[in-house]
């Protein structure tokens, strides 16, 4: 976020741009209050022989800085509806996509993939190794998330991708990534001792080797 | 000073009391309609409880709400027996409540439904427990004022405990009347 | 009116019904507690700072052989669980709400005690079986609570998914439900005092935003903590009845963080509002100059409240529910920073052309606005739904929550303590000691907190006892140490404060009625107050932000000095004789 972590999917550009402009916008709103305030300080420190203005409001002044913020707060909230609705609503079809099922339980991922059928819940079905996730880029991945205990969260920083791994109550989460790379999965959600380290391990990379990967572990199993 | 005449502070503290009830039970009811309403299976109410009777139930709660108000009017006219006569009618309706209530409860149990072994179970049991609880210690309220009656506390001047009773009392009625609403009509 | 001296030291000092005793009981508790959350807070920190390393002496007397003389891995999430639950419930409200509230609310009102003493007297004493619950956790052998202080099920309902989430988890509930019991009590008092037992002449709208504040955070405590209490009740069915509200598949998990945060939400305002009535109330007087913009700073407090109902769903934009959530919640978030932007804006103002006068209570309530500003700002972040799928759950969160709730909250009760101690007790604390102790508490403040923005832009999660078993972040351990270093400074510089309030209680400089110089009607009576708080009760003639008027020559006019010629409150004869000004 804001250029410290690279933003690897098609919704990162957008979610970071977003991040910039609210960075910005409150960056002013910073200085000017908190310059005015220092300013103050300064110009109206206590001297004797001065008494201070007898003022108690301005009915104008009131107006204007509650009605410009409100505008400003409201057209920022309107300005994100098409990122969140993309992000977390409009989901890409299931046949365009790489569908994948990824379970969370103390302390631990495990991913399953769909076989040469194409389809997941099905006999053929190829089981990850535990941990070990890999992505295919340009092309939409939706995650079918569950968890078999406690609450748990799907948080790759990088894909700018978090979803809560609800037990009793499967969920989505997509992505289309960009790059390739060796990236994190962290678990976002406190689900007890082992919380610290539910580490995943992601790699993101082109359809071929992504399938190439597919094969291999298949054979393995 | 008071900016409210005729309203004591310790009717002003009840109405804040039945306030804060009145989220307490809403917290349980909210649970009660978002379980309900994304459980794939929600038993049949019509047959697995006893509606009529319960209706009858309801029925009765509602006459010893007005026992309650015709217990007011009587200490407003100064006449402490008629005081005592409702008073005792208002908690014998409400303990004849709750008993109908436990013998609802037992039934369901023996037909096997239980707080922990479905959601409608846990929910039902709950929500009628708490208010269950309420008409008791409402009972216990009532006898507390009965005593005070025979012991002269309340004259036509100075009733208020008699009015806070009513105020609590009729609450739980009301309670009830949403209760009975959503468990067993809808 | 019972005489002080017919009543027995435990009559007068423990089981008390007089308002400024509770209140006073309620502050040293909370002093006592906030050094324990303290504490495991340094716990905390040092974890990330150096994982699982020996801490010299503490580490084998706290953690033993058993586990290697280092923190267990079980242990962190009890910290952070029992940090913030301590924090929360057992420091900043009760501090608040409880001491200043009860010790305020009859001597700025112009009332001899609160509407109900003896329900006061329970207010407090719930509390203790509270506090004991809560210690105890820390005793038991599966340790206490761990589930965080938040408590999501079904971490927290399933005894066997975390060691904390057995009987520590079950003495978290029962303690929970005391502390709500007491809140809820102690906020009906407060109401009904407030509203009826106000001196003659003391509209609504004269009051001082300390007590509006109080005000609209006792309505919030009502009707908020019935919720909590409900949703504790049912967790604690879950735990030991087996019914099944979160459970996994029959249930609804996230029904818990719905009834949980319905609560919690307006609970974040029931922590800030008071504070904010404070630091008003406190740049007035050391601003000599009315408070800018009274009405629309009443107005504000109303809409943070009003608002603070809807928008419980902006910690759950993640969570599994409905996406067309996020859109709502998201707007209503936004627009709740306005009133607080508002109220900024009218504290500057009150700064504007004033005669500034830097004491310790002045210093700390600038610092509690220049830093809610951050808290404040940090949070549109937070609001903005796209970009909290990156931000929650990770430190900038935490950064965010405790700008405003150190930042505000808690240089709020420092200006408070500081400011009200010689009404308090009679003596003076020491100004020196004051503003060391609080430039010393700003800059580490700052060293501490402003880094989290920079963790979390990182996406460091929160609640993690190692964060640097991930590559990602590994680079972070650098600035975690800082944090720690500035963390230990911090907390020595409480000592100071310590030092400066207990010394003070017997050797301060002995402070007359009105040693500020303020107008509202605390200061018209001695210091401390007699045990029936006014010889007469005041009659009030204006508001409380009457500094620097050009009626008199003073740059003050407490609201009960009569002014001749001006207008008389409603239906009250102009007194025959004007009282006399304040010291």
């Amino acid at each position: 976020m804001g250029g410290l972590v690279p933003g690897l999917s098609t919704i990162a550009g957008p979610i970071d741009q977003i991040f910039m402009v609210v960075l910005v916008l409150t960056g002013i709103a910073f200085v000017l209050v908190e310059g005015t305030l220092i300013y103050f300080l300064i110009r109206y420190r206590h001297q004797e022989d001065r008494k201070a203005t007898f003022i108690h409001g301005n009915r104008r002044v009131e107006i204007l800085w509650t009605v410009i913020p409100g505008l400003m707060l409201f057209g920022l909230a309107v300005f994100q509806y098409d990122t969140w609705i993309a992000a977390k609503i409009d989901f890409p079809p299931e046949s365009a996509s790489e569908v994948i099922s990824v379970s969370a339980n103390q302390f631990e991922w495990n991913a399953t993939y769909a076989g040469a059928d194409g389809e997941l819940g099905t006999t053929d079905d190829i089981e990850a190794p535990i941990n070990i996730l890999h992505f295919p880029i340009g092309k939409p991945v939706i995650v079918k998330l569950e968890s078999t205990d406690v609450l748990h969260s799907f948080f790759i920083p990088v894909l700018r991708v978090k979803q809560d791994a609800v037990p009793g109550r499967p969920s989505e989460v997509w992505f289309e990534a960009i790059a390739e790379g060796e990236y994190e999965l962290a678990c976002a959600e406190l689900c007890g001792l082992g919380h610290y380290r539910m580490r995943g391990f992601v790699t993101l990379e082109t359809e071929e080797k992504f399938d190439a990967w597919l094969e291999e572990i298949a054979a393995r199993r | 000073m008071n900016p409210m005449p005729g309203v004591g502070t310790m009717k002003f503290a009840m109405w804040l009391f039945l306030a804060s009830e009145a989220l307490f039970f809403a917290a349980l009811i909210s649970a009660y309609v978002l379980l309900r309403l994304t459980s794939p299976s929600w038993p049949d109410v019509s047959e697995l409880l006893n509606v009529p009777l319960v209706a009858l139930n309801t029925s009765l709660l509602l006459i010893s709400s007005v026992t309650m108000v015709y217990g007011f009017a009587s200490i407003e006219d100064g006449k402490q027996s008629r005081l005592r006569l409702y008073l005792i009618a208002t908690a014998v309706i409400g303990t004849v409540f709750v008993s109908i209530q436990a013998v609802e409860w037992a039934q369901l149990i023996g037909e096997g439904v239980t707080a922990s072994n479905s959601v409608f179970g846990s929910t039902f049991y709950v929500l009628t427990g708490f208010h269950g609880l309420h008409v008791l210690i409402g009972i216990l309220f009532l006898v507390l004022t009965i005593f005070r009656s025979y012991r002269g506390r309340y004259s036509q001047a100075e009733h208020g405990g008699v009015e806070l009773m009513g105020l609590y009392w009729h609450f739980v009625d009301i309670v009830w009347i949403f209760l009975f609403t959503i468990i067993y009509l809808i | 009116m019972t005489e002080t001296a017919e009543l027995s030291f435990v009559r007068r000092y423990v089981f008390s019904t007089d308002h400024k005793v509770i209140g006073k009981q309620f502050l040293f508790t909370a002093m006592g507690f906030f050094t324990i959350g303290g504490l495991l807070a340094i716990l905390m920190r040092t974890q990330l700072a150096w994982p699982w390393q020996e801490i010299p002496i503490i580490g084998p007397l706290l953690y033993g052989e058993a586990s290697g003389n280092i923190l267990p891995p079980e242990s962190y999430p009890a910290l952070v669980t029992m940090h913030g639950t301590i924090m929360i419930f057992f420091f900043i409200i009760p501090i608040l709400s409880g001491a200043l509230g009860n010790f305020l609310i009859p001597l700025m009102t112009g009332a001899r005690d609160m509407a109900f003493p003896r329900l006061n007297l329970a207010s407090y004493w719930l509390m203790v079986p509270a506090f004991l619950l809560v210690l105890s956790s820390f005793l038991v052998t599966t340790g206490p609570a761990s589930a965080g202080w938040t408590s999501y099920a079904p971490l927290s309902i399933l005894q066997d998914a975390a060691p904390g989430s057995a009987m520590g988890q079950t003495l978290w509930v029962l303690s929970l439900m005391l502390v709500g019991t007491s809140s809820l009590v102690g906020a009906i008092n407060y109401i009904t005092t407030i509203v009826m037992l106000r001196a003659p002449g003391l509209d609504m709208f004269r009051l001082p935003m300390t007590i509006w504040a109080l005000f609209i955070t006792a309505i919030l405590v009502t009707f908020a903590t019935p919720v909590l209490t409900g949703a504790l009740i049912l967790m604690f069915f879950d735990r030991s009845l087996g019914t099944l509200f979160f459970a996994a598949g029959e249930g609804q998990v996230i029904l818990w963080q719905h009834l949980f945060w319905f609560y919690s939400h307006p609970a974040v305002y029931i922590m800030i509002l008071p504070a904010m009535g404070v630091a008003s109330d406190v740049i007035s007087t050391f601003s000599r100059k009315p408070l800018f913009g009274y009405k629309p700073m009443v107005y504000s407090i109303w809409a943070i409240a009003g608002l603070g109902f809807i928008v419980w769903g902006h910690h759950m934009f993640v969570s599994g529910m409905n996406p067309l959530l996020g859109i709502t919640f998201m707007t209503s978030t936004m627009l709740i920073a306005i009133p607080s932007a508002v109220k900024t804006f009218n504290w500057l103002g009150t700064l504007w052309r004033g005669n500034l006068q830097m004491q310790a209570p002045m210093l700390n309530a600038l610092a509690f606005v220049s830093t809610f500003v951050i808290g404040g700002l940090s949070g549109i972040f937070s609001a903005a739904t796209p970009v909290d799928i990156f931000l929650h759950d990770t430190y900038w969160i935490v950064g965010h929550i405790h700008y405003v709730l150190f930042g505000g909250s808690l240089f709020g009760v420092f200006a408070g303590v500081q400011y009200w101690f010689p009404k308090m007790f009679g003596r003076m604390m020491s100004n020196t000691a004051g503003i060391y102790h609080f430039v010393i508490t700003f800059v580490t403040f700052n060293m501490i907190f402003l880094p989290m923005f920079y963790l979390g832009a990182f996406g460091m999660p929160r609640r993690i006892a190692d964060p640097y078993q991930y590559e990602m972040f590994s680079g972070l351990q650098g600035t975690n140490q800082f944090m720690t270093y500035a963390l230990f400074v911090l907390a020595a510089a409480q000592l100071i404060f310590a030092f400066n309030f207990f010394y003070s209680l017997f050797r301060g400089k002995v402070a007359g009625k009105n040693p500020w110089k303020a107008n509202t009607l605390e200061w018209t009576t001695d210091s401390p107050p007699p045990l029936e708080n006014f010889e007469e009760i005041p009659t009030v003639y204006r508001g409380p932000y009457e500094y620097s008027s050009p009626l008199v020559a003073a740059d003050y006019l407490p609201q009960d000095q009569y002014v001749d010629g001006t207008e008389s409150p409603r239906g009250m004869p102009a007194p025959a004789v004007s009282p006399a000004a304040g010291d």
